[in-house]
């Protein structure tokens, strides 16, 4: 199998044949793939219902790209570091994040790492894998990940680094400066690049000129590699080559995988306003859950009970989450103030003691009706 | 005891600091073999090693994105900006991330991190190698800013910068890089940050000033002295967190103050000291609080001694205040 800029590697056939392809995992690890993209799908929807019943205020939808997210984080080892887009569920999961942690996220309460901090969706985990906190602004966490991986090189360790950004990602200033470095430095980073075909509502042609994604390591000394990203074999085995090259101070790769969005950006986004209904078709087709399922059923791994009783323990687990989750409160007031550096200085601080004095005197301040993006 | 300039000071306190902590890396455009453009970092390559100091490829995002990371994954990174004007391609990486990731991540991620940058005028530098941008960093919870204007200082507030847990922006007044000497310590000391410093005690008048204004403002005090203003001259040497309640104090004590920067006014720092004193010492006050600042237009080349506030601008105000 030829790796190449221009034609994506598949290994699954969309009828679930590998043609005797050997994807080197043993049963617990294959189901513990396909668990994964379980959860990544339970969480999604259950996400979807909690948003759509004002439980929670926003939620970023993955489904479709589950293989990329899972294929690509089963490359990786627990001391291996992530730096995540907010649309890479997938990742936390295979790795073990608890599905509790990222609902405590999804509620913004007093359990959530971030302390209510941030939106839903931008975790940030240094267990069981470093998960690096997710920040809005797109592309910024590229260079950082080189940086990351610059000073485990110069440690002499052997950690590989992972950074994870969409189509529209590409045209950021931190992947062209994030590339550049690490082509230079030779740093062990893969970047993964996930086109799923949008930019919110710009499609890849407003994006780019050039002929995909996978080229544009070319410029920086990168080899680059397209992949079907619906193919969980196909995209752990690029990530698994750039993993061990990485390791091995081969130096960086940028991979795309080719994908798609089934969902909107996020729950305040309507895809159908944009989205032509036959791309839907086509990628509903290629299902990487699907896929992956027929997959396993013709390896003998899977069968419709089976597959059933996983789905419902599946959803069952996410749904439990969901509801510990909403019952947890929300973050003590101190944490406004708290965080913004390794000590409170006196003048953080005095504003938090007016703020605690007032709601003293004159009762808490209510939380508005507020909804994103309103 | 070393008699130094600024500039050498600051190489002194880099090469301390490396000697000190094996976690400490210099990098940035030109830093290696070159030693920057003012040679700041002079003959640190030769004596650490290219991967304690190195060059960057010229691009500031990716030098604070790198650093970010670096400091996320255990080193004590301090980046070099050429010039403070070229940094503003990397104010995401400063104000979206550096200044953010303690708050975002619940403490799990930190940056500790230093950006040491020349800034300033007069060097016949125009618009672009002129500028002092510290307004906009000073707006930025989460990041620290701090201005030396001592050789003495220079060192150690960037030994204790290089020491902090949280982001430093570190501006390094260009001016002063060779136009003040003096006495440097050996070894390594700290200046805390957010302490004052008084650079000339006085009762009438207290003047708030930084990094290249402060030798403007303590010319002017001599010459207010002649004419029998006794002015009290405060180097408030870190900007962000300012030690608040030490402005109030010299503010109450002299009740007429001075604000003296070089950045332009609206929304200047000098602002911030101006509504800290209305707010809190109000009913302390003999006089309005002056701002002696930067005009509100880009930096001008060849009339730069016409735009960056002198003595004589500095001696109008103290004579305004201390009569009023």
């Amino acid at each position: 199998m030829n790796l190449t800029t221009t034609q994506p590697l598949q290994v699954i056939q969309p009828d679930g044949g590998v043609n005797g392809y050997d994807p080197k995992l043993s049963e617990a690890e294959l189901l513990h793939c396909y668990r994964a993209m379980l959860l990544v799908r339970a969480f999604d929807a259950i996400c979807l219902k909690l948003q759509r019943s004002g439980r929670i205020g926003f939620s970023i939808p993955n489904e479709g790209i589950e293989a990329t997210q899972v294929g690509a984080a089963s490359a990786l080892k627990k001391s291996d570091w992530i730096f995540p887009s907010y649309r890479d569920f997938g990742m936390a999961l295979y790795h073990g994040v608890p599905a509790l942690e990222m609902m405590h996220n999804m509620f913004g309460n007093a359990q959530d790492g971030a302390k209510g901090r941030q939106m839903p969706v931008h975790f940030s985990f240094v267990q069981p894998i470093h998960f690096v906190s997710i920040s809005s602004p797109i592309g910024t966490h590229i260079p950082q990940a080189v940086g990351a991986a610059h000073a485990a090189k110069l440690r002499g360790e052997d950690t590989v680094f992972l950074a994870s950004f969409g189509d529209g990602g590409t045209s950021s200033l931190g992947f062209h400066s994030g590339l550049n470095f690490a082509g230079v430095w030779k740093s062990p980073v893969v970047f993964l690049c996930q086109n799923n075909g949008w930019a919110i509502s710009c499609p890849v042609e407003e994006q780019t000129a050039s002929d995909g994604f996978a080229i544009k390591g070319e410029a920086y000394g990168i080899p680059g590699v397209v992949v079907d990203g619906n193919d969980l074999f196909a995209v752990r085995k690029v990530t698994l080559e750039a993993v061990v090259r990485a390791r091995a101070g081969g130096g960086p790769t940028l991979i795309e995988a080719q994908t798609f969005r089934m969902g909107g950006h996020s729950t305040s986004d309507d895809p159908k306003r944009y989205v032509p209904p036959e791309q839907f078709e086509y990628w509903k087709k290629r299902d990487p859950l699907a896929r992956f399922e027929k997959y396993l059923e013709a390896a003998g791994l899977l069968n419709a009970a089976k597959s059933e009783a996983l789905r419902k323990e599946v959803e069952a687990e996410i749904a439990a989450a969901a509801r510990a989750a909403e019952q947890v409160g929300p973050p003590g007031l101190e944490t406004v103030f708290s965080d913004v550096y390794a000590e409170i200085p006196t003048h953080i601080r005095k504003q938090g003691e007016g703020l605690f004095d007032l709601g003293r005197r004159r009762g808490d301040a209510h939380a508005g009706d507020g909804k994103f993006p309103l | 005891m070393a008699n130094l300039t600024l500039l050498q000071a600051i190489n002194d306190g880099l090469r301390t600091a490396m000697k000190d902590d094996p976690s400490v890396l210099v990098f940035g455009e030109d830093v290696g073999k070159k030693g920057g453009v003012f040679l700041a970092t002079e003959n640190l390559q030769r004596d650490f090693g290219a991967n304690r100091c190195f060059d960057t490829p010229l691009s500031e995002d990716g030098i604070v994105g790198c650093a970010i990371g670096m400091a996320m994954n255990g080193l004590r990174p301090v980046a070099e900006i050429q010039f403070q004007d070229f940094i503003f391609p990397a104010f995401d990486q400063i104000v979206s991330e550096a200044a953010k990731l303690r708050y975002r991540s619940g403490g799990q991620y930190t940056a500790p991190l230093v950006i040491r940058t020349p800034y300033g005028g007069g060097i016949r530098g125009g618009l672009y190698h002129s500028q002092s941008g510290e307004a906009y960093f000073c707006h930025t919870p989460g990041l620290k800013v701090v201005v030396p204007s001592t050789p003495h200082d220079a060192k150690g507030l960037l030994l204790a910068a290089i020491a902090d847990p949280d982001p430093v922006l570190f501006l390094e007044p260009k001016a002063l890089y060779r136009s003040v000497k003096g006495e440097v310590p050996e070894g390594n000391y700290k200046v805390p940050l957010s302490t004052l410093r008084e650079a000339r005690a006085g009762t009438q008048v207290t003047v708030f000033c930084y990094g290249a204004m402060v030798p403007v403002t303590l010319k002017a005090a001599e010459e207010a002295a002649a004419s029998g203003i006794d002015t009290r001259v405060i180097d408030l040497r870190t900007l962000l967190p300012l030690d608040e309640e030490g402005v109030l104090e010299h503010a109450k004590s002299t009740g007429r103050v001075v604000v003296v920067h070089e950045a332009p006014r609206f929304c200047g720092f000098g602002a911030e000291i101006s509504a800290l004193i209305a707010e809190h010492a109000i009913e302390y006050m003999e006089a309005p609080v002056v701002r002696v600042t930067g005009f509100d237009t880009p930096f001008p080349n060849t009339l730069e001694h016409h735009y960056l506030p002198d003595h004589r601008r500095v001696l109008d105000a103290l004579e305004r205040v201390a009569h009023f």
